[in-house]
C-alpha cells in the first residue's frame, strides 16, 4: 500500500526525547499508544483470571445440590463481582487495549490523538477495581445485587460496601468515555492522507461506532449510580415507591445503558473478524459498505430496545409489542454481517492458523447465541425464559464465544506484530481445542437447564438439575484451567521464538502489515500514503 | 430424580402455556433451518474451499442484488414469528373477566396470598428443611420446591393474580401455567391462568431478592371446583378457631418451658435465616440479637419491631405471619437464649396489648 516510514535510526537523533524511558515509570508514565494498548491488555487479562476464579467458585458451589462451599450472600456477591469485572474489567479494557494499540496503525497515525488522557484513562482502571474487589473484604460484604444492580435491593437493602460499588463503577465510566474520546478524535483526525470514510479498515469503523455509544450510555450509567448513592445514603427516592419513585423507573434507566453497553461488548469484535476472515480466505471481505451500515444500524437499534430486558416488569401490551418487534429487527443486520462472513469464505483459499480457527469458532457459536437472542426477543416466550439459565447460556454464548473468543482471535493475529515473535502453534492449537470443547460443555447443557425451569442467581437447586449442573461445572473447571495455555503462549511469545515478518499472514491486508515486526515504539511519524 | 430433567420448555398445562411452547418450537425449528443453511454453505466452504486442496481465491466482494435479498428474506421470516406472537401476548395480557382474584404479594423471602371474593390470607414458605440444605439429611423429592402452605386454585376458572411486593421486586413464576411476572413494592402487575386440569404445580422466585432469592419456592394446588369450596370452608373454620383460641390465650400463663421451645421452632424457622441460628447475626447485614441492647432492655420497642418490622431494612412485619402464641414465643426465647438470660416471659396477652396500642 504505501512505503512504511517507521524507521527510529534516520530519525534517532530528533527524537531521542521520546523514546522508550527505561523502568517502571516507563509504563506508569508512558504516552505511547503501544505501552499503553499493552497496559490495557495484560491489565485485562488479569481481571479475565479474577473474574474467572470467581466463576469458578460459583460452578464449584452449583457442583451438587445443597449448600457446600459458600454462604448464599457471599454466592450473590460472587455473582455480581464475576459480572462487574467480566464486563468492566476484562471484556472492555480488552477492546480498549486493542484499539489503542491497533487503531493508529490502522490509519497512518502516530499515536492517539489525546497521549496524555490516554495514559490517565488506563491508570484509573486499577484504582477502581482495587475499590470494587476490596469491598468483598468489608463488614457486610461487597455488592450481592447482581451486575445489574436492581433498586430496591441496591439501595434500601444492599450493604455499606454500596458506596464504594458506586465510586468503582463511576472511574469505570470516567475511563470509558475518555477512552471513547480519544478514539473518536484519532479516527476523525489523524487518518492518513487518502484514507477516506469507505476505505477505513472495519476494526476502525466498529470502534468508531462502539465510541459514540460509550459516549452516549456511559453518562446514564453514571446518573443511576448516582441515584443509587443519593437514595441510599441521602435520603432521595427516586427508586422508592413509598417516596413517589418507582423500581422500574431504574431499569428502564438502567437498561437504556445496559443494552447499547451489551453491542459495547460486540461490535468491535466484529471488526476483528472481519479483518481476520479475509486474511485466512485470501480473498476481500465480502460487502464492505453494507458491513458498515448494518453496523451502525445495530447501534441505531440498540437504544430502542431495552425494555426487552424487562418484559416481566409489567409493561402496556402496547410497550411490549414495540420492544419485541424492534429487537426481532436486530436480527436483520445481525444475519447480514453473518452471511457477508461466510459469503467472504466461500471460494476463498482457505488456511487454518489458530487466528482463524478462533474466528470461525466465533462465527458459529456466536450466531448460536443469536439465535437464542432471537428466541429470547419473542415475548411471551420470553416470560419463560427470563432469568432463567436460558439467558445465561445466552449472553454467554454471545460474551464468550463472542466477545472473548474474537479477543483471542485478535491476539494471536496481532500478537507476532506486537512481541516480534511467533506464537508456538502447538500450545496455541491446544489452548484453541481445549477452550473450544469445554466452552461448549460449559454453556450449552445451560440452554436446558433454563428450559426445564432452573433459575438465575440461586445458589441451591432442585434435585432435577443435578447432574446437568455437574456436567456444566466440569466444562467450566476445563475452560478455566485451559486459559493459563494462553497464558503460556503469550508469555512464550513475549520471550523469543520464530522471528515475524512485517507481513505475518499471507493475506493479511492494512496499514499495520507495513510496519516492521515487533512494531516500532514509534510508527507513521509521517503519515503514509494510501494509494 | 435427576434422570426426569426435561431438556425442552414444559408444554404446561394451560391453554396459553400451550400456545407458547408450539410458539418456541416454532421459533426453535426456525432458527435449527436457518441454522443449518449457513453452517452448511460455511463447512462446505471450509472443506472444499481450502488452500491444501488447492483452492485458488476468487475476487468477488459484493453483489448488491445478493445483499438486498439476504435483507429481505429474514424480514420477511420475523413477521411470519410475529404474527403468532402478537397474538398469543394479546392472549395473555387480558386479565378481564376473572372468577377468582388472588392478591400475591413477595417479601423477604415468602409468598402471601390473599384471596379477594373470601375472606382468606395466608403466608407461604419453603418447607424444606435447613439440615437438608446443609445435607446433614438425606433431600426430600421436592426439595426446595415444597412449601408449608400451598396457594390453592379452582380448576376451569380464570384466577386473576394481582402481584406486589412488601420489600425488593420478586418474580411469580410457574413454568406450567407460562405465569410469570414481577412483584414491585408499591405497584401492582397483574397475571392470570385457566388451569383445567387438578394436580400440584411448582415455580420458584424468578427474580434475584436477596440472599435467599434461591429458597422461596411457590406451589399452586388446583382443585376440582368442589374439593375447592370444602378447602375453603375448611380455611375458614380453622381460622376461626385459630381466632378463638387466640382469645382463650390472652388469659393464659404459658411456662417458660413451653415458651421457649416453641419460640426456638419459630425462632428456627422464621428469623435464623438472618440472624443466625446463634444469634449473633451478619456483620453488617442483619444486626445480632445476642446482647443486643433493645433485647436486653428494650421490651417495647422488641415486641413492636417484631410485629411491625423496620421500615426501611430487611426486617419485615410477622405481626400478621405468626400467631399469638408464636410471637410472645419467639421474642421470649430471644430475650432468654444465647446467654441473653433476662428472664422475661412474654405472654400472648403482652403481645395483643402492643398490637391494640399501635392501631
Amino acid at each position: 500500500m504505501t512505503e512504511s516510514n517507521t524507521t527510529d535510526d534516520q530519525h534517532a537523533g530528533e527524537h531521542e526525547h521520546h523514546g522508550a524511558p527505561k523502568g517502571i515509570m516507563r509504563w506508569v508514565l508512558t504516552t505511547n499508544h503501544k505501552d499503553i494498548g499493552t497496559l490495557y491488555l495484560l491489565f485485562a487479562f488479569a481481571m479475565f483470571l479474577l473474574g474467572g476464579a470467581m466463576a469458578m467458585i460459583i460452578r464449584a458451589e452449583l457442583f451438587q445440590p445443597g449448600l457446600q462451599l459458600v454462604e448464599p450472600n457471599f454466592f450473590n456477591q460472587m455473582t455480581t463481582v464475576h459480572g462487574l469485572i467480566m464486563v468492566f474489567g476484562a471484556v472492555m479494557p480488552a477492546f480498549t487495549g486493542l484499539a489503542n494499540w491497533m487503531i493508529p496503525m490502522m490509519i497512518g497515525a502516530p499515536d492517539m490523538a489525546l497521549p496524555r488522557m490516554n495514559n490517565w484513562s488506563f491508570w484509573i482502571l486499577p484504582f477502581a477495581f482495587t475499590m470494587l474487589v476490596a469491598s468483598l473484604f468489608m463488614e457486610g460484604g461487597g455488592p450481592n445485587f447482581g451486575w445489574t444492580f436492581y433498586a430496591p435491593l441496591s439501595t434500601t437493602y444492599s450493604p455499606d460496601s454500596t458506596a464504594l460499588f458506586v465510586f468503582a463503577v463511576h472511574i469505570m465510566g470516567i475511563s470509558s468515555i475518555m477512552g471513547a474520546i480519544n478514539v473518536i478524535v484519532t479516527i476523525v483526525n489523524l487518518r492518513a492522507p487518502g484514507m477516506n470514510w469507505m476505505k477505513l479498515p472495519l476494526f476502525v469503523w466498529t470502534w468508531l461506532i462502539t465510541a459514540f455509544l460509550l459516549i452516549a450510555v456511559m453518562p446514564v450509567l453514571a446518573g443511576v449510580v448516582t441515584m443509587v448513592l443519593t437514595d441510599k445514603y441521602f435520603g432521595t427516592s427516586f427508586f422508592d415507591a413509598a417516596g413517589g419513585g418507582d423500581p422500574v423507573m431504574f431499569q428502564h434507566i438502567f437498561w437504556f445503558f445496559g443494552h447499547p453497553e451489551v453491542y459495547i461488548m460486540i461490535l468491535p469484535s466484529f471488526g476483528i473478524v472481519s479483518a481476520i476472515i479475509p486474511a485466512f480466505a485470501r480473498k476481500p471481505l465480502f460487502g464492505y459498505a453494507s458491513m458498515v451500515y448494518a453496523t451502525a444500524s445495530i447501534a441505531g437499534l440498540s437504544f430502542i430496545v431495552w425494555a426487552h430486558h424487562m418484559f416481566t416488569t409489567g409493561m402496556p401490551l402496547f410497550g411490549e409489542l414495540f420492544f419485541m418487534y424492534c429487537t426481532m429487527l436486530i436480527a436483520v443486520p445481525t444475519g447480514v454481517k453473518v452471511f457477508n462472513w461466510v459469503a467472504t469464505m466461500w471460494r476463498g483459499s482457505m488456511t487454518f492458523e489458530v487466528p482463524m480457527l478462533f474466528a470461525l469458532a466465533f462465527v458459529v457459536l456466536f450466531t448460536i447465541g443469536g439465535f437464542s437472542g432471537l428466541m429470547l426477543a419473542i415475548t411471551p416466550v420470553d416470560f419463560q425464559y427470563h432469568d432463567t439459565y436460558f439467558v445465561v447460556a445466552h449472553f454467554h454464548y454471545v460474551l464468550v464465544t463472542g466477545a472473548i473468543f474474537s479477543i483471542f482471535a485478535a491476539a494471536y493475529y496481532w500478537l507476532p506484530k506486537w512481541t516480534g515473535h511467533m506464537y508456538h502453534e502447538g500450545l496455541a492449537q491446544a489452548h484453541f481445542w481445549c477452550s473450544l470443547i469445554s466452552v461448549n460443555v460449559l454453556f450449552f447443557p445451560m440452554h436446558f437447564l433454563g428450559l426445564a425451569g432452573m433459575p438465575r442467581r440461586i445458589p441451591d437447586y432442585a434435585l432435577q438439575f443435578a447432574d446437568v449442573n455437574q456436567i456444566v461445572s466440569i466444562g467450566g473447571f476445563a475452560f478455566g484451567v485451559s486459559q493459563f495455555i494462553f497464558l503460556a503462549v503469550i508469555i512464550k511469545a513475549a520471550k523469543g521464538g520464530e522471528k515475524s515478518p512485517a507481513k505475518t499472514w499471507e493475506g493479511a491486508e492494512g496499514l499495520e502489515w507495513d510496519v516492521p515486526s515487533p512494531a516500532p515504539y514509534h510508527t507513521f511519524e509521517t503519515p503514509p500514503e494510501i494509494k | 430424580m435427576a434422570e426426569d430433567m426435561p431438556l425442552n420448555l414444559t408444554k404446561g398445562v394451560t391453554e396459553v402455556s400451550g400456545r407458547v411452547y408450539d410458539l418456541h418450537m416454532t421459533i426453535f425449528y426456525i432458527c435449527c433451518v436457518i441454522g443449518f443453511i449457513v453452517f452448511g454453505a460455511m463447512f462446505y466452504a471450509i472443506i472444499k474451499h481450502r488452500k491444501s486442496r488447492g483452492a485458488v481465491a476468487a475476487n468477488f466482494h459484493e453483489s448488491t442484488k445478493i445483499e438486498i435479498l439476504w435483507t429481505a428474506i429474514p424480514l420477511v421470516i420475523l413477521v411470519g414469528m410475529a404474527i403468532p406472537a402478537t397474538s398469543t401476548l394479546i392472549a395473555m395480557e387480558n386479565t378481564d373477566d376473572a372468577d377468582v382474584t388472588i392478591q400475591v404479594t413477595g417479601s423477604q423471602w415468602k409468598w402471601h396470598y390473599r384471596y379477594f371474593e373470601d375472606d382468606l390470607e395466608y403466608f407461604s414458605v419453603l418447607a424444606t428443611p435447613r439440615q437438608q440444605i446443609d445435607n446433614k439429611l438425606e433431600k426430600s423429592e421436592n426439595y426446595l420446591l415444597e412449601v408449608d402452605r400451598p396457594l390453592v386454585i379452582p380448576i376451569n376458572k380464570k384466577v386473576r393474580f394481582l402481584m406486589t411486593s412488601d420489600d425488593v421486586i420478586h418474580s411469580w413464576w410457574v413454568p406450567e401455567f407460562a405465569v410469570k411476572k414481577d412483584a414491585n413494592p408499591g405497584f401492582i402487575n397483574e397475571a392470570w391462568t385457566n388451569v383445567p386440569k387438578p394436580g400440584i404445580y411448582r415455580g420458584q422466585c424468578a427474580e434475584l431478592c436477596g440472599k435467599d432469592h434461591g429458597f422461596m419456592p411457590i406451589v399452586v394446588i388446583a382443585k376440582e371446583q368442589a374439593d375447592y369450596d370444602q378447602w375453603m370452608a375448611e380455611q375458614k373454620a380453622e381460622q376461626a378457631a385459630v381466632a378463638e383460641e387466640e382469645q382463650r390465650l390472652l388469659a393464659l400463663q404459658m411456662s417458660e418451658q413451653e415458651l421457649m421451645e416453641l419460640g426456638e421452632q419459630v425462632y428456627l424457622a422464621s428469623c435464623a435465616a438472618c440472624h443466625q441460628p446463634n444469634g449473633q447475626g451478619l456483620p453488617g447485614m442483619f444486626p445480632a440479637l445476642r446482647g443486643s441492647p433493645m433485647v436486653l432492655e428494650d421490651k417495647v420497642a422488641h415486641i413492636d419491631i417484631v410485629l411491625h418490622g423496620k421500615a426501611g431494612t430487611a426486617m419485615p412485619p410477622f405481626g400478621k405471619q405468626l400467631a399469638l402464641k408464636e410471637l410472645a414465643a419467639v421474642v421470649t426465647y430471644e430475650r432468654n437464649a444465647w446467654g441473653n438470660d433476662t428472664g422475661e416471659l412474654i405472654q400472648a396477652s403482652d403481645i395483643q396489648s402492643r398490637r391494640n396500642a399501635s392501631n
